[in-house]
């Protein structure tokens, strides 16, 4: 019989979890920033190092025979993750951000030009918004926000006022990594569609948590980022419609991207080389594609419902304390296990101070996305717990007490 | 360094000394921390080489605004001289608790910061 997958048995597969923080229990709430990584992918990285390392596409050695196959087999594995029409549209880049800039040189600075929009979101991380501002700046286009609901929510609303044949290009954010929203992606692709615009989903803090199919979903453009995904850090992805990508100009130029090299010019490698320029990440690679694997083993629906079940708990003990204000819908569905909150009368800093000593490992700050603690009335910031596949209740019960004990050292 | 929230310096923290502006300040400077968003902003009252009144407002972590609290109530009517000559050290001294080097610049925020407004560079 096969035992049932729980978020219990799942962290036996991350080594970390063996180690003790301050001689106390490892209570790691701080996923949406980076997960931790199963033995099967550092297991992967490390024997790829011992038995399988060279450079790729350049010799003919089998180490580097093995290498290039291993490598180009990660792309595979990532386009069938998302459901990619062939590997060829996928890129492999250094993280979501890179991903995004990819996009914003190679087709926004291109393709754009002055009265021409770009609409994202105020939720939007901030890589998903400063590479726009930068292209609007330099092409004069104006760069337009989706407001939100009261309940977080993405205004649709709003976004349909803001669409109009103007609109070139809308970038989304999957999911907000500060309320834990999941934005309805696949409607907002088919309204930008409508008005033949450019659409772009930026994955990095979906991906890790959903099922996802680029296909069904319509877009253009989905990025996506190894390390907040059970893989390495430095890898991530672009997946891209392959006759937008092959019409775009590459992103970076120099080595393993061409084709052939005269004195006079340059033709471009094939897809999806042309936009890997450069000795490749090809550890992280191989290492995101063992990601793939090991998310893929337990299933993305079965994901969903750990995630699911961790997330009720969590909002259930989180809105029972008291003197805390949480910014995220008091709902278990539409959303994942992100919660961002600040204790009354004590700075964001403190309380992941206080939380630390406890062993309880959470974001305090900014979280990368100003404009919408802005719109949210949270401009000093938040302290963030956010959940993955292995938190327990035993994790959400410590951090609760970790809050108390914020409260009780702070008189609030 | 298990208990940096010692009863004075949230006793600074929640009723901040020389709170607000002083509006016939001349030397005023807002410092802060990028990263984490802490900021303290100083309004400092020379005469004759003193300094006359100093006060600060400012947002963050406990620690960083406790230290511009304790460090107003150290140089207000000590003389320019006293301010460029006292180290670090003698601020966390003040301050009397023990903190690991990512909450060291929470703690330094406000004398870096009081020093460039009153000599334009850190001494």
């Amino acid at each position: 019989m096969i035992k049932e997958i729980s978020a219990e048995t799942l962290r036996k597969d991350f080594p970390i979890f063996e180690r003790t923080i301050r001689g106390k229990k490892l209570v790691y709430l701080d996923n949406a920033a980076t997960s931790q990584k199963p033995i099967q992918v550092i297991s992967k990285i490390e024997e790829f190092y011992k038995m399988h390392n060279a450079n790729i596409h350049r010799s003919v050695h089998l180490l580097s025979y093995e290498a290039t196959v291993e490598y180009e087999e990660a792309h595979k594995k990532v386009a069938r993750f998302i459901n990619a029409n062939s590997w060829q549209e996928i890129i492999f880049v250094r993280n979501a951000t890179e991903g995004i800039n990819l996009i914003a040189y190679s087709l926004g600075l291109n393709r754009l030009k002055e009265g021409d929009e770009i609409i994202i979101a105020i939720s939007e991380h901030h890589s998903n918004l400063v590479p726009w501002q930068f292209v609007a700046r330099k092409t004069g286009a104006k760069l337009k926000y989706i407001d939100i609901n009261d309940d977080y929510t993405l205004s649709i609303d709003n976004y349909k006022k803001l669409l109009t044949e103007r609109t070139k290009i809308v970038s989304v954010g999957h999911a907000s990594n500060i309320t834990g929203i999941i934005n309805p992606v696949k409607e907002i692709v088919s309204l930008a569609k409508e008005v033949g615009a450019i659409t772009i989903v930026d994955g990095a803090q979906g991906l890790p948590h959903l099922k996802v199919d680029v296909q069904d979903i319509g877009c253009d453009f989905y990025v996506g980022t190894g390390h907040k995904m059970c893989g390495p850090t430095g890898i991530g992805f672009v997946y891209g419609k392959k006759e937008i990508l092959e019409e775009m100009e590459p992103f970076l130029y120099g080595g393993d991207m061409i084709d052939t090299v005269t004195t006079e010019g340059s033709t471009w490698n094939e897809l999806p080389w042309k936009f890997e320029a450069g000795t490749a990440n090809i550890a992280g690679g191989i290492g995101l594609g063992a990601a793939v694997d090991y998310l893929s083993s337990i299933g993305m629906e079965n994901v969903e419902k750990i995630e699911r079940e961790i997330t009720a708990y969590a909002l259930e003990r989180l809105s029972s304390i008291k003197g805390i204000k949480l910014f995220t819908p008091n709902k278990v569905e539409g959303r994942l296990g992100v919660f961002s909150f600040v204790v009354d009368g004590v700075h964001p800093h403190d309380v992941a101070y206080i939380l630390d000593r406890e062993g309880v490992a959470i974001r305090s700050g900014h979280h990368c996305a100003q404009p919408l603690l802005n719109r949210i009335g949270a401009d000093s910031g938040t302290a963030r717990i956010s959940t993955y596949i292995y938190n327990t209740k035993e994790d959400i019960d410590i951090a609760v007490e970790a809050i108390e004990k914020v409260k009780s050292v702070f008189k609030v | 360094m298990d208990d940096i929230y010692l009863e004075h310096i949230l006793d600074h923290f929640k009723s901040p000394r020389n709170y607000g502006i002083l509006e016939d300040a001349n030397y005023v400077y807002e410092g802060g921390n990028p990263t984490c968003g802490d900021m303290v902003k100083f309004f400092v009252k020379v005469s004759d080489g003193k300094i006359e009144d100093i006060r600060f407002i400012g947002k963050g972590c406990a620690i960083s605004q406790a230290s511009a609290s304790i460090l107003t109530e150290l140089v207000k009517g000590k003389d320019l001289e006293f301010v460029k000559n006292m180290t670090k050290e003698q601020l966390l001294d003040e301050l009397g608790i023990e903190l690991s080097p990512t909450r060291l610049k929470c703690a330094l925020l406000s004398i870096e910061t009081l020093k460039i407004a009153l000599f334009g560079e850190l001494s």
